[in-house]
């Protein structure tokens, strides 16, 4: 397992220097002065000349590359051209709503889709699988931000049981929190559980009728045990997988959320960004997002070895 | 007369709308052993899961019955079944390594048995599984149960299958194809092992299999089955010895045996032409990655293929008999000997000199599911090395097909028709055509007949020896099965771990074996034991 | 010699599976009529998808001349939708094909040797750490957003899973016996490549694509709705979402019928792919025994 670990640990941190360098080189692909974009289209002579400094120009590509890397390390991902903050405030303020509603949503996903999908496999070919495949896609098929939008129409303004807009932080009152982000985080998640259920219901389904369930059976032991000691454990593996394939969808599907209930999310900040150009921020913005995802995948990874005793125990994948 | 311990009654399977069994009735004694033999189709092993009510998919008794000491269990309700299984019957399943849930600890899995049916609670079942799995011959079993199915080896997970189904000490076991999976001295050790269990336990034991040889050796009767119908039963002796059914004469007809008169005639005493393929100290290593080290699959191992003869390497998994045939192919880098194909070393041939030493000696391979190309027409697999090798034109590629079609006894017919479309005897035709196109001199056949049915194998191993007559060709045949071997072979090698532990003509090594190693394999050929009764001469 | 019983190649018995399954027939219909509205847009649709019309605005479906009303500039939306159905394809289409030209010789490559195996690996690793949105955001703000945009956005998101696709099967039937046939008769990595593995890796391939498009369609629906992708006045099924939802106290309908075509073209290729995928798998179609 340890080697699989650090082999997994290097991969990851290697995708992240070419990433870094992906985002580094974008900055200077933009058409005209990268100083003058970084600076804002209204900077005086100086600012520009202080931002040109900033940015090394007149260095070699890879020192500027090794400055900007430096920087980011240390906290300094530079000033928007909008307001003058420090993007890393910007970022601080707005980045932990949206891990907040992504979190949220994986949870009811992977909840709702694993019952949904064990419940579809455990009741094959009677009302409660139709049900569940119906649901599952349909979530996959209509546009999520569609019904986001009915919803916030019916569910919100016009029977007023949850909130339109608006963010509650936890750390202020928790309780209400959970209350503004419930519907979003449906919202966000609904397309996801689909994707768990289905993936949780054929799991299963090839998981019950493995030859070792016939042996589990043939001594004695009885469905529901089966069912549950076999088929669910046994799909754990897959729908791990499954989840980790599904955070990408989850991001943009942040920013579309974030966008319906007006969330001040890091999804805002990124929209906002691209249409008034202001790009130190997006630069950051796509930075962070990407060495997140980086992170969450290796920790889906790890998450995978303690769920599977083959890679736990000899160190490789079945 | 007792109530008999298992009794099916004229059984009727079904699945969906095609029957698989048609009136099927056999009996079991208690502590008795009764074998049921037949091909792969013959609905040996759907009788015998319809016991347990396991029918897979939706699979259904549609009339019939099936009793359990007089009770009729046939449509029994769930909760009946659950106490039947695993407490009166045991099932021991056929392939070990699919049939362990792969996430659970091996004493775990032995344990649940006993828990269910409450012969211990969860403290002591751990301790109590532990025993069970000593009882099954499993070594170190308080280490081994901690671990995880895919730790073990093939011999190990059978043990533990095998100490599943007893730990309830049930009084029938069924055991279908325990020990297909395994090599031949594995295969021994374990059977011996499953039958002073049952012996010292009284357990009766109801064996599907598809080898008479076994059949002879390790049960009081046979049933014989063929397309989901019992065609003869009776005393195990009497039954192959003197059998009356057609089908079974076939079948005992077709069955390899060591004692078989069929053997090959010995080698022409003067031999003055050189080998047509020569091997001298040919080793081969594998670098352990990770930990470093050398794994020396193949170590200096020398022999000859003489030109029209047919040279068998014998050995079991791990022996290096396939790396060995890689190898002659050039299939795969050899690190150190010589191979001469018609005296040139081949070793390190690359480019037009590897193409026309390649066009020399062409493969048949074991599965034949998987050794064509299924989005190829039969037409072009056969004509592929034709195409490769630019022989003449498209006309004569198709008349050069139905040519070859022809010496495999095949229709020309099956020249349009697509590999999922014919029988694994028909493809294995196929495959021998293909191989045949290039008029190589070699021919390696690496397990040909090893996934064949019995009656199957016989024709094509009948088909090989006239292509060798009829063409001159030689063959290197690479085997587990020494009863096979003694059909086809006129020298024969045996291997182990990498070494070649004996070598020379057939009746010799397999008459006057030397080495122990070789004892050991023909003491464990199933049916060896009945071979040496004067009456069973196979045909 | 028996006779052979069943005269029928893999590929007819996939077919003949596929017919008889309902939810693909409905999938097939569904896609039928989308792809008809596609292609026949510009002569199908009465109106040009731009042309405003001040007087009518947010008239009901079933006005006279407007089949599904207006929105808030008057514009059909009957046409707009039309149009945007066919934008959603072109885009979806082009990521599909992207992903193929791409991802496919990749993949064949990275399974068959080794050492290349590594740079395409790292190279897909690559492309996944970036989300399909980020692509866009980061080439919005180089490009200015826009059709192009979308579809590279797009493609490069689904090229990283044909990768793994194509590379798994490559993996698995390089070791096959009928390979390794083919390799003693001396046929080169050309022929093996694309005779023996890619034939056998089609299914897979074909199934990834109805597998894509849906996600494609929904992407760009996703972008244009935030003003990234198709730029206005180009009518996308997203812009027209997107301007609904300011008006959705007025009229509900012009937010409606863009949302339905969508969920009909992933509905679409979402049932056909579901039975593609049953009818092509190796488990049910295969051997006689």
């Amino acid at each position: 397992m340890a080697r699989y670990l650090i082999d997994r640990l290097w991969q990851s941190a290697l995708t992240l220097v070419l990433a870094s360098i992906v985002v580094f080189l974008g900055v200077r692909a933009l058409p005209g002065d990268p100083a003058l974009a970084m600076a804002g289209e209204e900077a005086d002579p100086a600012t520009l000349a202080a931002v040109r400094a900033q940015l090394g120009l007149d260095e070699p590509l890879p020192v500027q590359y090794l400055q900007f890397v430096g920087k980011a390390l240390g906290g300094d991902l530079g000033r928007s051209t909008r307001t003058g903050t420090p993007v890393i405030d910007m970022i601080g303020a707005t980045l932990p709503v949206t891990v907040q509603l992504a979190v949220y949503a994986m949870l009811i996903a992977v909840l709702a889709g694993m019952a949904g999908g064990v419940l579809a496999a455990v009741y094959r070919g009677r009302w409660p699988e139709w049900l569940a495949n119906g649901f599952s896609l349909t979530a996959l098929s209509v546009p999520t931000f569609w019904l986001g939008i009915l919803a916030v129409v019916y569910l919100a303004v016009q029977l007023g049981w949850f909130p339109a807009s608006g963010y509650v932080s936890p750390l202020e009152n928790p309780l209400r929190a959970i209350y503004y982000l419930t519907l979003p985080a449906a919202i966000l998640g609904l397309s996801h559980a689909a994707v768990v259920q289905r993936q949780t219901r054929s799991s299963m389904v090839g998981a019950l009728t493995a030859d070792y369930v016939r042996t589990a059976r043939a001594k004695g032991l009885g469905r529901a045990t089966v069912v549950f000691r076999y088929g669910l454990r046994n799909s754990l593996i897959v729908v791990t997988t499954v989840i980790g394939l599904q955070l990408g969808g989850l991001i943009a599907g942040a920013v579309v959320t974030e966008r319906i209930f007006t969330l001040p999310g890091i999804g805002k900040l990124t929209l906002d960004s691209v249409f008034t150009r202001d790009y130190p921020v997006i630069q950051a913005v796509v930075l962070v997002i990407t060495a997140s995802y980086i992170l969450i995948n290796l920790l889906v990874d790890v998450l995978y070895t303690l769920v599977d005793p083959r890679i736990r125990v000899s160190g490789r994948a079945s | 007369m007792d109530t008999p311990l298992l009794e099916i009654v004229d059984l009727h399977v079904a699945f969906g709308g095609t029957e698989v069994v048609h009136g099927v009735s056999l009996q079991v004694q208690p502590g008795e052993r009764v074998a049921v033999v037949g091909e792969s189709g013959s609905g040996k092993s759907t009788t015998a899961h319809a016991i347990m009510g396991l029918l897979p998919g939706n699979g259904r008794v549609t009339s019939g019955r099936i009793l359990l000491r007089g009770e009729d269990v046939t449509h029994a309700d769930e909760a009946r079944l659950l106490r039947l299984r695993g407490r009166e019957v045991g099932l021991v399943p056929q392939d070990p390594m699919s049939n362990l849930n792969p996430v659970t600890r091996i004493g775990k899995q032995v344990a649940e048995t006993l828990v269910v049916h409450g012969l211990a609670h969860r403290r002591d079942a751990a301790a109590r599984a532990i025993e069970i799995l000593a009882e099954a011959g499993l070594p170190e079993p308080a280490r081994r149960a901690r671990q995880y199915p895919h730790e073990f080896s093939g011999g190990m997970r059978q043990r533990a299958l095998i100490a599943i189904a007893l730990a309830c000490r049930p009084q029938l076991l069924v055991a279908d194809e325990p020990t297909s999976a395994l090599d031949v001295t594995v295969q021994q050790q374990i059977l011996d092992r499953l039958e002073a269990l049952t012996h010292e336990l009284g357990t009766a034991l109801l064996l599907v299999t598809h080898d008479l040889g076994l059949a002879a050796d390790r049960a009081d009767r046979v049933v014989v089955m063929s397309e989901g119908r019992v065609v003869e039963t009776g005393p195990t002796a009497e039954v192959l010895t003197k059998p009356q059914h057609e089908y079974t004469q076939r079948l005992v007809a077709a069955a390899p045996s060591l004692s078989a008169a069929r053997a090959v005639a010995p080698a022409v005493a003067t031999e003055p032409k050189p080998p047509v393929l020569a091997l001298e100290g040919v080793s081969k290593d594998y670098r352990i990655r990770g930990r470093g080290g050398v794994l020396r699959a193949v170590d200096d191992v020398s022999f000859e293929v003489r030109r029209g003869r047919t040279t068998a390497i014998v050995g079991e998994s791990g022996s290096g008999k396939t790396t060995v045939t890689r190898m002659v192919l050039g299939l795969v880098p050899v690190t150190g000997g010589t191979i001469r194909l018609d005296g040139d070393d081949i070793v390190g041939m690359r480019g037009a000199r590897m193409r026309a030493a390649r066009r020399a000696m062409q493969p048949v391979f074991q599965d034949p599911y998987g050794s064509l190309d299924p989005t190829f027409s039969v037409e072009r697999l056969i004509g592929e090395p034709l195409r490769i090798f630019k022989v003449g034109d498209k006309a004569g590629r198709a008349g050069r097909v139905r040519e070859l079609l022809d010496h495999v006894a095949l229709p020309a017919t099956v020249a349009q028709r697509y590999p999922n479309e014919l029988s694994g005897g028909q493809r294995q035709r196929v495959a021998i055509a293909r191989a045949l196109a290039l008029d190589p001199q070699l021919v390696v056949c690496d397990e040909a007949v090893s996934a064949l049915d019995v009656i199957v194998q016989d024709q094509i191993l009948r088909l090989l020896r006239t292509l060798q007559d009829d063409l001159g060709l030689s063959y290197l045949f690479v085997s587990h099965d020494l009863a096979v071997v003694r059909e086809i072979a006129h020298d024969i090698v045996v291997m182990r771990e990498g070494r070649a532990v004996e070598q020379g003509a057939t009746e010799q090594v397999l008459d006057q074996p030397s080495a122990e190693y070789t004892r050991q394999l023909l003491d464990a050929v199933p049916g060896r034991a009945a071979a040496e009764r004067p009456l069973f001469s196979g045909g | 010699m028996t006779t052979l019983a069943v005269p029928a190649p893999v590929r007819w018995r996939a077919l003949q599976k596929l017919a008889r399954n309902p939810m693909g027939l409905v999938g097939a219909i569904l896609l039928l009529i989308v792809v008809v509205a596609g292609v026949f847009a510009p002569w199908l649709a009465p109106y040009p998808p731009a042309e405003v019309h001040f007087a009518t605005p947010f008239q009901q479906p079933a006005t006279v001349g407007f089949a599904l009303g207006t929105d808030d500039l008057g514009r059909d939306v009957l046409s707009r939708v039309l149009h945007g159905t066919r934008a959603s394809l072109q885009v979806g289409f082009l990521s599909v094909l992207l992903a193929v030209v791409v991802g496919v010789p990749l993949g064949l490559v990275a399974g068959y040797w080794h050492r290349l195996d590594a740079i395409v690996s790292r190279l897909t690793d690559l492309m996944l750490a970036f989300p399909f949105l980020v692509l866009a955001v980061g080439l919005a703000a180089i490009n200015g957003g826009g059709i192009g945009n979308a579809a590279v956005a797009l493609g490069i998101a689904n090229i990283p899973t044909m990768i793994r696709i194509v590379r798994a099967e490559t993996l698995r039937l390089k070791d096959t016996d009928f390979v390794l046939a083919a390799t003693a008769m001396d046929a080169g990595p050309v022929r093996i490549l694309g005779q023996h593995i890619l034939p056998n890796a089609i299914s897979a391939i074909i199934v990834q694509a109805t597998v894509i498009m849906p996600a494609a369609v929904l992407g760009e629906a996703v972008l244009s709705f935030l003003g990234l992708g198709i730029q206005p006045p180009a009518p996308s099924l997203g812009i027209m979402l997107s301007d609904a939802q300011q008006f959705l106290f007025r009229t509900l309908w012009p937010g409606v019928f863009p949302g339905i075509a969508i969920a009909v073209i992933c509905l679409g290729f979402n049932l056909f792919g579901d039975a593609l995928r049953d009818a092509l798998d190796p488990k049910t179609v295969s051997e006689g025994h």
